[in-house]
């Protein structure tokens, strides 16, 4: 098992090994910070920066608490968009978080691309927390860790994508890992809002809600965000309720023991009714609380991979 | 000056040649024998003369915008490419759609350009799609071509009247074939690479939709359509049935159209971002068939210089657009003659006689005798690297920095003066 990466910009670009090597060194940290004192000192004397040029609670807390748990120093900048595009670049900014000594820089922003920009311009290692509509790895990886520690294994399991696939980074993330491990995964929405070559990605896609989540394993709920409407992309918050709410009878289809996941934040009564975010089924409280300790594996990972690479350069064995 | 250039294999397909002969240059013009001894003598021996190229699409950036380009930086670009005539777009600031700002770039040019420079006039006042520029005053002022390149023209009745006004003119109407309402927000082409990258997408169809509309039109007005640019194998297919209907369009497109797929946009380089923007496989290969089949009848440029500082921004705020001037030839070279989608002959055609023909440019894009003596000397073993520092042009934003040519220009002659070698550079 080895990660030898200097960036985490996107679960596409990993491989199934690197994939399961994050989810393996999440597993202890789960365990650590679910005690009562919940530091280790992995992350001694490195500083860990949050970059964030649009609104985020959880993940930028998910991502502070990974990095204090590993006794990192952490700083978290929230940046308005409207001052990317009048203002200082990107690059600049970068620039000068390593000036302070950065090791990493962990970055979520509306614009695809710009993790890529960061990792190529800078010596710190970059984590992508979500960039426009690209993706969203650590939520991939987050998802993957809860439906492995409820199921045991991803392989073979019908996994369903519901809500709006095209501008989700969210699903894009899942998708990559769920079929890198072997999952069946299945997406549902509007015509409107599944790109026509998502079946490229080896999923299955199904515009009927009822036909989709039939005997499913797991049912991962995205957030519909209102502003799609008035792009016409579907013609009423009313009518998307009607077709691909997540209801109680629709969930009463799936496999008894399904899960029931959401990205938050939800919107209840809309994608997800509050029955159903509310049943026993749903582990939605658990994707927070794995999401810090697959955080905490990433930021490990990339940290080691970088002492690995220090030493080489400095001529030690290590 | 008189200019001899000796024993050179001359391609000047206006006038169906292809033979190792002498070419006399005198008072600026090709002619068939000398009245003196020539000042410079040039040994032709494995080398190939052909016209000097004529792009037909560029961006020269002046007035408005110099820190990206101006008439000086771009035509000394241009003439290491072996162009001789640019066309340059009036989307400067301020547009060109007025007689002033013509006779701006024409003084200008006359001063301190390296070579012809033809300016392209706006189709409506301001580039802003609601009232006819004044096309007779552009016309008298010097005018090829009339233009609202990346603003295109959303009104089927301002797209009518023009069409119909510049027939009287002899002017054709080029248009950057793009549905707005479409492409929208759209920032590279829409398919399974935008998927993928979570870029918004422009679709074929907001080309192909104005191509129908702009051809049905040209139908309707009898005016002259040159469509800018093509880049899906559906505007190809729509121009070409066209023009076996018989209508009065013709076509243009740029060598990353041909050598490029989306495919290219994995890494967001800023320098892949253009419009239209680069499309699939089948789109190239389409154009491919459309170049051989005629359906194409011009390789331009686009040549869209923008700032190093402008092309370092996030992928979706960079603007569209690169760099060509300096790789044209080349390009069509390796892509299209090696490869065999060309003779050299017909592709020569493509960037000389066609564009001259279209454009009604009297004494271009030919070698004949009484030609303007506009020539590009060509070494097809001459192999290259092109590189970011061996640039003229003012901006670097090409994504071909790297690649290793075979074949290229080597010297330019403007008007009967030797204005670039490979040797001695900007003469």
């Amino acid at each position: 098992m080895s990660f030898n990466r200097k960036d985490l910009l996107g679960l596409e670009y990993l491989a199934k090994e690197e994939i399961q090597t994050i989810i393996e060194t999440a597993k202890p940290f789960k365990n650590l910070f679910t005690r009562s004192i919940k530091k280790a000192p992995a992350l001694v004397g490195k500083t860990v920066v949050n970059l964030f040029y649009e609104p985020s609670t959880r993940t930028r807390t998910s991502f502070e608490f990974a990095a204090k748990r590993l006794s990192a120093d952490v700083v978290s900048i929230a940046t308005a968009t409207s001052s990317v595009v009048k203002g200082e670049s990107l690059i600049d900014t970068g620039k000068t978080l390593e000036a302070m000594k950065a090791d990493i820089i962990i970055i979520r922003h509306t614009l695809a691309g710009t993790p890529e920009i960061l990792a190529k311009n800078l010596n710190a290692s970059i984590i992508n927390a979500g960039d426009g509509f690209h993706e969203h790895p650590t939520q991939g990886l987050l998802d993957l860790f809860t439906i492995l520690d409820k199921k045991k294994k991803v392989e073979g399991l019908k996994i369903l994508l519901v809500g709006d696939i095209l501008h989700s980074r969210v699903a894009k993330s899942n998708i990559w890992a769920l079929t890198k491990m072997g999952a069946k995964v299945r997406v549902s929405g509007p015509s409107t809002l599944i790109p026509k070559h998502i079946s490229d990605l080896g999923v299955e896609v199904f515009y009927d809600l009822d036909k989709a989540i039939k005997d499913v394993d797991v049912v991962n709920i995205l957030r519909i965000q209102m502003e799609r409407q008035q792009e016409n992309l579907f013609p009423s918050v009313h009518e998307y309720v009607e077709l691909y709410q997540v209801t109680e009878e629709r969930l009463a289809t799936a496999k008894p023991d399904v899960l029931v996941m959401h990205p938050g934040p939800m919107n209840r009564g809309i994608e997800i009714s509050s029955y159903v975010a509310d049943s026993p089924n749903a582990v939605i409280n658990e994707q927070v609380t794995n999401g810090i300790a697959v955080r905490m594996a990433v930021l490990y990972l990339l940290v080691a991979a970088r002492n690995k690479q220090q030493g080489k350069k400095n001529g030690n064995i290590n | 000056m008189a200019i001899l250039i000796k024993n050179i294999r001359v391609i000047d397909p206006a006038s169906k040649t292809d033979k190792i002969k002498d070419i006399y240059i005198e008072g600026g013009k090709i002619v068939s024998k000398m009245s003196k001894e020539p000042e410079t003598v040039i040994d032709g021996k494995n080398k190939i003369a052909v016209p000097g190229l004529i792009d037909v699409h560029s961006h020269l950036r002046d007035p408005g915008q110099e820190e990206k380009e101006t008439i000086k930086t771009g035509t000394r670009s241009a003439c290491k490419g072996g162009i001789t005539t640019v066309f340059c777009m009036p989307n400067t600031k301020p547009v060109i759609d007025n007689a002033p700002s013509v006779e701006y770039i024409l003084l200008k040019a006359q001063k301190e350009g390296k070579v012809n420079v033809l300016p392209i006039g706006c189709i409506t006042k301001g580039s802003l799609g609601t009232e006819l520029a004044e096309i007779g005053i552009l016309k008298k002022a010097g005018i090829v071509a009339v233009s609202d390149d990346g603003s295109p023209v959303a009104s089927s009745q301002i797209m009518r009247r023009a069409l119909e006004y510049t027939k009287m003119f002899n002017l054709p109407v080029i248009s950057h074939c793009e549905d707005k309402d479409l492409s929208r927000t759209g920032v590279m082409n829409e398919g399974k690479n935008s998927m993928k990258l979570g870029l918004r997408g422009i679709p074929a169809q907001s080309e192909e939709v104005m191509v129908s509309r702009d051809i049905m039109l040209a139908e309707l007005t009898g005016g002259h359509l040159h469509i800018a640019h093509v880049s899906t194998e559906g505007s190809v297919e729509l121009v070409r049935q066209a023009k076996k209907k018989g209508l009065r369009v013709t076509a243009e497109t740029c060598p990353h159209y041909f050598t490029l797929t989306d495919d290219s946009l994995k890494t967001f380089s800023t320098n892949y971002k253009m419009n239209p923007p680069l499309r699939t496989e089948k789109d190239v290969q389409a154009i491919k068939k459309g170049l051989k089949d005629g359906t194409i009848d011009c390789i331009c440029t686009d040549h869209a210089p923008h700032t190093l500082e402008e092309k370092s921004r996030e992928f979706d705020i960079a603007p569209f657009g690169i760099i060509g001037f300096e790789t044209l030839l080349s390009l069509v070279l390796n892509e299209l003659v090696d490869k065999k989608v060309l003779t050299l002959s017909e592709a020569i055609a493509k960037m000389t006689v066609n564009p001259a023909k279209i454009f009604s440019l009297n004494g271009r894009g030919s070698l004949k005798p009484g030609s303007f003596a506009d020539v590009a000397i060509i070494d097809t073993k001459y192999s290259y690297e092109y590189k970011k520092e061996d640039i003229l042009s003012k901006s670097k934003n090409s994504p071909f920095i790297g690649r290793k040519f075979k074949g290229g220009s080597v010297m330019t002659i403007v008007g009967g003066k030797i204005v670039w070698t490979v040797k001695d550079g900007i003469i």
